[in-house]
C-alpha cells in the first residue's frame, strides 16, 4: 500500500527527514512514534502529496505521490496536525464541499456524508457552524473529512493532540473500527495509544528511522535486557546485595531502602531469569519476602532507549 | 473542469458569508451613487458636454472607489487559507495548483463584477425617468463596460498575487494597494508630459487607466488597451500560481 526508498527533505542547511525506507502492507495500522520535531509531520506531508521531497520516492496504492501526485491523492485521505477546517461552514455542507472536490460522484454524496456523519459521531451537530464546534467534535469533522471519499490509505498527524480522555478514547474507537476498511499511518506521542492501536511502530528520531516492529517485538528485543524487583526484608542489605550479585543470571544489583525493607533492583544477564534462583536463595537465608516480580518493559523505555532518553 | 466550478463555488459562498462583503458593498454603492448623482448635477447646470456613461466614468468618485475595491475583493484568497492551514487540506485533495488559483482569482474577479452590476441599473433608471439616452450610443456602453471588465481583471490577479505572497490579509493588501496605486499614477505620468509627441507620453498612454476610460467610454474600442490588460493580466497570473507553489514547497 505504501512504499517509501529514500526519502529525504532538506529545508535549507536543515535535513528534517533524512533518507528513509519503509513499507506498509494493506491493512496495516502503522504508528509514526517519535519526540516533537523529529520529522514525523514532514513525512506524512510529503505522504500526502503537500511537500515534495528533496530527494527519494514514495509510492501509494502503486501511484507515485510526486509524479502522480493527483491519481496518488485519491486514494489518500489525510488530516493534517491540528485540523484546519473551514470554519465559515456548517458541518454538512463542508463535507459535500470536501466529497465533491475529493471526486465523489453525485449520486453517491449523500450516502457518503450520512455514512460519515454516523462513523463519527457527528449526526447532533450535521448543522452546526464549525466555528461553534468543540474541539473533540472539530477533531471528527477531520476524521470525517479524511475518509469521505473512501480512501485506502489515511494519514492521520497527531489525532489525538488536545483532546481530553473522553474524547480520546472516542477519537480512538472510532480510527480502531476504520481498520476494517482503510490502511492507517498515524503519528503520535502518546505510547499507550500506539501499543493500543498499532499492528506496527515506527520510531523517528532526527529524521531517521530508529526501530521498525510490532510492538510486541520491540519490547521483547529490550524484555530481554530487563531487570527484576526483589523486595526483601534482610538483616544487612549490602551483605545481601554483594551475595545476590554472585547468583546466576545476575548482573548488577542496586538498593533502595523502604523501612525495615529492602527494595533489589536486579539487572539480568541477557537470556538469563534469575527469579527461581533468587527466591530459592531467600528461602535458604529465611528472608521474609513482599515482591519478587520482573516488571513488563513498557514502550515508553523502548523509545527512551531508541532515542536516547530525549524527551518526549 | 468539474473541480474548477467547485472551487469556484466555494469561493463566492466564502466571499458572502462574511459581513466584510456587504460593508463593501454599501459603502461602494453610496460612492458610486454618488458620483452619478454628481454628473448628472454637472450635465443639468450646464458645465458638461458630455454624455451621462461619460461623465460617470471619468470623475474622481469613479477612480476612487474603483482603485480602493481591489485589496478588499483579493487580500483574502490565499492569505487567509495559509494562516489557517486550510491550505494543507486544499491541496492534498486530488485538485491542480493552476485550478486552484483560477478558481480563485474567478471568485475575486466575481465580487468586484457584483460590484458593479448595480451600476448598469443607474442609466437604465435615467433613461426610464428622462427619456433621453444616456450615452451617445451603444459602443459606449460596450467601451465602458468592457475596459472596466479588463482593468478589473489585471488589478484582481495583482492583489491575487499579492495575497498569494504572505499570510496575513493585512499586508496583502497593502502591498496590493501600493501596487495598483503605483501603476494607476504611472499611468497619470501622460498628463503630466507636456510634449504630445515625447516618447514617454506615448509609452505611459499603454498602461493609463484614464487614458483608456476616456477613449472607451466614447464608444472607441482600442485593441491596444485590450491586448496590453489581458496579456498582463496572464502574466501575474503566472506568476502568482508560481509563488503559491515555490511557498509551499520551500515551507
Amino acid at each position: 500500500m505504501v512504499k517509501v526508498e529514500k526519502l529525504t527533505k532538506k529545508f535549507g542547511a536543515n535535513t528534517a527527514v533524512d533518507s528513509i525506507d519503509f513499507e506498509v502492507q494493506k491493512g496495516e495500522i502503522v504508528g509514526f512514534l517519535g519526540p516533537n520535531g523529529a520529522g514525523k509531520s514532514t513525512t506524512m506531508k510529503m505522504l500526502a502529496g503537500f511537500l515534495p521531497p528533496t530527494s527519494g520516492t514514495a509510492e501509494v496504492a502503486g501511484c507515485d505521490v510526486f509524479t502522480d501526485s493527483l491519481r496518488a491523492r485519491e486514494h489518500i485521505g489525510y488530516m493534517p496536525e491540528n485540523v484546519p477546517l473551514y470554519t465559515d461552514m456548517r458541518v454538512s455542507e463542508f463535507l459535500r464541499y470536501r466529497a465533491s472536490l475529493k471526486g465523489v460522484p453525485g449520486r453517491r454524496l449523500r450516502e457518503r456524508i450520512s455514512d460519515v456523519l454516523e462513523l463519527c459521531g457527528l449526526e447532533d451537530v450535521e448543522k452546526k457552524m464549525i466555528s461553534r464546534l468543540s474541539k473533540g467534535y472539530r477533531q471528527r469533522v477531520g476524521l470525517a473529512d479524511a475518509m469521505v471519499h473512501e480512501p485506502d490509505l489515511l494519514i492521520l498527524d497527531e489525532p489525538t493532540i488536545g483532546l481530553d480522555p473522553n474524547q480520546i478514547r472516542l477519537v480512538r474507537d472510532l480510527i480502531r473500527n476504520l481498520r476494517r476498511h482503510h490502511t492507517i499511518l498515524i503519528s503520535t506521542h502518546i505510547l499507550p495509544e500506539v501499543e493500543m492501536l498499532c499492528s506496527r511502530v515506527i520510531i523517528i528520531n532526527k529524521g531517521r528511522i530508529e526501530a521498525l516492529d510490532t510492538p510486541q517485538n520491540l519490547r521483547a528485543r529490550l524484555g530481554q535486557e530487563g531487570h527484576v524487583l526483589f523486595d526483601a526484608r534482610v538483616p544487612d542489605a549490602r551483605v545481601a546485595a554483594a551475595e545476590l550479585r554472585k547468583l546466576e543470571g545476575v548482573q548488577t544489583v542496586s538498593i533502595r531502602n523502604d523501612g525495615p525493607w529492602s527494595i533489589f533492583k536486579i539487572q539480568c544477564t541477557p537470556g538469563h531469569d534469575p527469579r527461581e534462583t533468587i527466591y530459592q536463595f531467600a528461602v535458604e537465608k529465611s528472608w521474609p519476602v513482599r515482591e519478587l516480580s520482573r516488571p513488563p518493559v513498557s514502550l515508553e523505555q523502548v523509545f527512551a532507549e531508541v532515542t536516547n532518553g530525549e524527551e518526549l | 473542469m468539474g473541480r474548477f466550478f467547485i472551487l469556484f463555488r466555494r469561493e463566492v459562498a466564502s466571499t458572502f458569508h462574511q459581513p466584510i462583503a456587504y460593508v463593501v458593498l454599501f459603502f461602494f454603492l453610496v460612492i458610486t451613487g454618488f458620483n452619478f448623482h454628481a454628473g448628472i448635477t454637472m450635465l443639468n447646470n450646464g458645465r458638461g458636454t458630455t454624455t451621462v456613461v461619460e461623465a460617470f466614468f471619468n470623475t474622481m468618485y469613479f477612480w476612487f472607489p474603483f482603485l480602493l475595491v481591489f485589496p478588499f475583493t483579493t487580500m483574502r484568497v490565499f492569505a487567509e487559507e495559509s494562516k489557517m492551514g486550510t491550505i494543507e487540506t486544499l491541496m492534498t485533495a486530488p485538485v491542480r495548483d493552476s485550478q486552484v488559483v483560477l478558481a480563485k482569482y474567478a471568485g475575486a474577479l466575481f465580487f468586484y463584477l457584483v460590484l458593479w452590476a448595480p451600476s448598469l441599473l443607474y442609466f437604465v433608471t435615467f433613461q426610464t425617468i428622462t427619456g433621453m439616452n444616456a450615452a451617445g450610443a451603444a459602443g459606449s456602453y460596450i467601451g465602458a463596460y468592457s475596459i472596466l471588465i479588463m482593468m478589473g481583471m489585471l488589478y484582481t490577479s495583482i492583489g491575487c498575487l499579492a495575497s498569494a505572497l504572505t499570510d496575513n490579509q493585512i499586508v496583502a493588501a497593502m502591498i496590493s494597494f501600493a501596487s495598483i496605486l503605483t501603476l494607476f499614477f504611472l499611468g497619470l505620468l501622460s498628463f503630466i508630459m507636456p510634449a504630445t509627441g515625447s516618447i514617454l507620453r506615448e509609452v505611459t498612454y499603454y498602461f493609463s487607466p484614464i487614458e483608456h476610460m476616456v477613449d472607451f467610454s466614447r464608444g472607441i474600442v482600442d485593441s491596444r488597451p485590450l491586448v496590453f490588460y489581458i496579456s498582463s493580466t496572464l502574466l501575474v497570473l503566472f506568476a502568482t500560481l508560481h509563488v503559491f507553489q515555490y511557498r509551499r514547497w520551500k515551507s
